[in-house]
């Protein structure tokens, strides 16, 4: 198996441990008073999010893992998974509930997508980076409350997103979303 | 951060580096120091178990000018600092970079604690210069410089801290290291300076055994807000000895397939004519600008390096 030294860790590498793919999102080089280098990192496993810390001298090697990136487009929704067609071979494959957390709000049908394998097996999906969507609950903004542009008020989308918004939104408004944070991003269009 | 941004944030924490740099060259000054340049491109440096040396041509870029300092010291100077660049291959972090600047003295006739008197009054100095008092928040914590510094001994702070006995980890590879770093540092008192102090003679590289207990190693490390920012030796003057520790330091570097250097002929003929006892003490200077600049890593006040990487 193809190995990183522990020399080239670094934050956003990508790696394997125990089978599993993990991003390192934390990387501090130490070395403690004249003493041997300490790579210690903060990994997130790519599968279910959890993170844990690691430790590495400068003998220790790392695995790369096998990941491979493909376009695919969003199916449909077979009532327990998330079913994604292949761009090339139009293979369908599906993704279950918990990979996609809140992103299951931001799926589009036909939104070219791109879907992230380990081992062959699907584990994540990029979403397009924004998405529009129709604000169907929330209160009138308060006018004098206007003085902070980052004044935010709750609001709802029409497929139930809970999501907050600038004061100046109203029902009806079309809103895009930035697909990486959940985040409103700016208005397209008044209602 | 685009290359350009990058470099207008550099240019207000070049100016503010250049009164740290003169603030600290005043303290040396006024208590009688001389400030020495000696050469960055050497042919030997010092052999360290775990410090690499760039290669430049059949040379090396130095990774400190201690060898270099220390044969000035058996020349007869007695009193002598330098700044300047200094090199260690593969080191990069918010706290590294294969290039930086040491802040390297050393005083002949002195003791390791005397040195500690010397380098806080000239933090103190320079931090009332440099920033109008005594007080810096760096890294998420407040520090008051000017105060009681805390001095604990390696021992106590191993068992305290980890419940091991420092002597016993610091026979395994690693291990000190690796307890230093995730069971020590982080507790280590950060409203002031803290002082770890005697370490177990393996690591003390340069450094003299104590008279009163010759397992340990007269050294110390101050920790500013959490960042070692100076080590600091009561120096091994004997000859024998310090042959002894360059064969073991060789000896590891071999064994851990790391280049292997030249023998520091230069440094090792002056020391058998003879060298004063004396306390010698390095600092990051980089290290010491960013904790008064209270910044959190030194891209935040160094220009940027060709090969940065994000930190």
């Amino acid at each position: 198996m193809a190995m990183y030294d522990a020399a080239d860790l670094k934050k956003g590498l990508k790696v394997e441990i125990d089978g599993q793919p993990y991003v390192i999102t934390d990387f501090e080089f130490c070395k403690p008073g004249k003493g041997t280098a300490l790579y210690r990192c903060k990994l997130k496993s790519m599968i279910n999010g959890s993170t844990m810390d690691r430790t590495y001298r400068p003998v220790d090697k790392v695995g790369i893992p096998n990941l491979e990136e493909r376009d695919m487009y969003y199916s449909y929704h077979d009532g327990q998974n998330y079913v994604f067609s292949d761009a090339e071979t139009y293979e369908e494959i599906s993704i279950n509930e918990e990979a996609l957390g809140k992103r299951t709000y931001f799926l589009i049908e036909e939104a070219l997508c791109q879907g992230l394998f380990f081992n062959g097996k699907l584990i994540d999906i990029t979403l397009p980076t924004f998405i529009e969507k129709v604000v169907a609950e929330t209160e009138p903004g308060v006018r004098g409350d206007t003085a902070s542009s980052n004044v935010m008020k709750p609001a709802k989308t029409d497929n139930g997103y809970d999501v907050m918004v600038p004061l100046f939104i109203n029902v009806g408004d079309t809103i895009r979303i930035d697909t990486r944070t959940g985040e409103y991003a700016e208005r397209v269009s008044k209602g | 951060m685009d290359p350009f941004t990058r470099l207008q944030q550099t240019v207000a924490a070049l100016k503010f580096r250049a009164r740290v740099l003169a603030a600290v060259r005043a303290g040396f000054d006024k208590r009688g120091f001389t400030e020495v340049t000696t050469p960055v491109r050497i042919a030997a440096p010092a052999a360290e178990e775990y410090i690499d040396a760039p290669p430049a041509g059949a040379f090396f870029l130095r990774t400190s000018p201690e060898l270099e300092m220390k044969r000035l010291l058996c020349a007869g100077m007695d009193r002598i600092y330098q700044i300047g660049p200094c090199f260690r291959a593969g080191e990069r972090g918010r706290l590294h970079r294969t290039e930086f600047d040491m802040l390297e003295f050393y005083m002949a006739h002195a003791d390791y604690l005397e040195l500690l008197d010397t380098i806080r009054a000239i933090i103190v100095e320079a931090a009332i210069s440099c920033t109008g008092g005594t007080k810096i928040k760096a890294r998420g914590c407040e520090v008051e410089l000017g105060g009681e510094w805390t001095l604990l001994p390696v021992r106590e702070a191993f068992r305290t801290f980890a419940n091991v006995s420092a002597d016993e980890v610091a026979e395994q590879e690693s291990l000190f290291e690796e307890i230093l770093v995730e069971k020590v540092e982080p507790n280590l008192p950060k409203d002031r300076p803290c002082v770890l102090i005697d370490y177990p003679i393996r690591f003390g590289a340069f450094a003299r055994a104590k008279a009163s207990d010759p397992t340990l190693a007269e050294r110390w490390e101050v920790y500013v807000a959490g960042v070692e920012l100076a080590n600091t030796y009561g120096e091994l003057i004997d000859p024998v000895v310090q042959r002894e520790r360059f064969a073991a330091a060789r000896a590891t570097r071999r064994r851990l397939g790391l280049t292997e250097y030249p023998e520091p002929t230069a440094f090792l003929d002056a020391i058998d004519r003879g060298m004063p006892p004396a306390a010698g003490s390095a600092l990051g200077f980089d290290r010491l600008v960013m904790l008064l600049a209270e910044a959190d890593s030194l891209s935040e006040i160094d220009f940027p390096l060709d090969d940065e990487q994000e930190p």
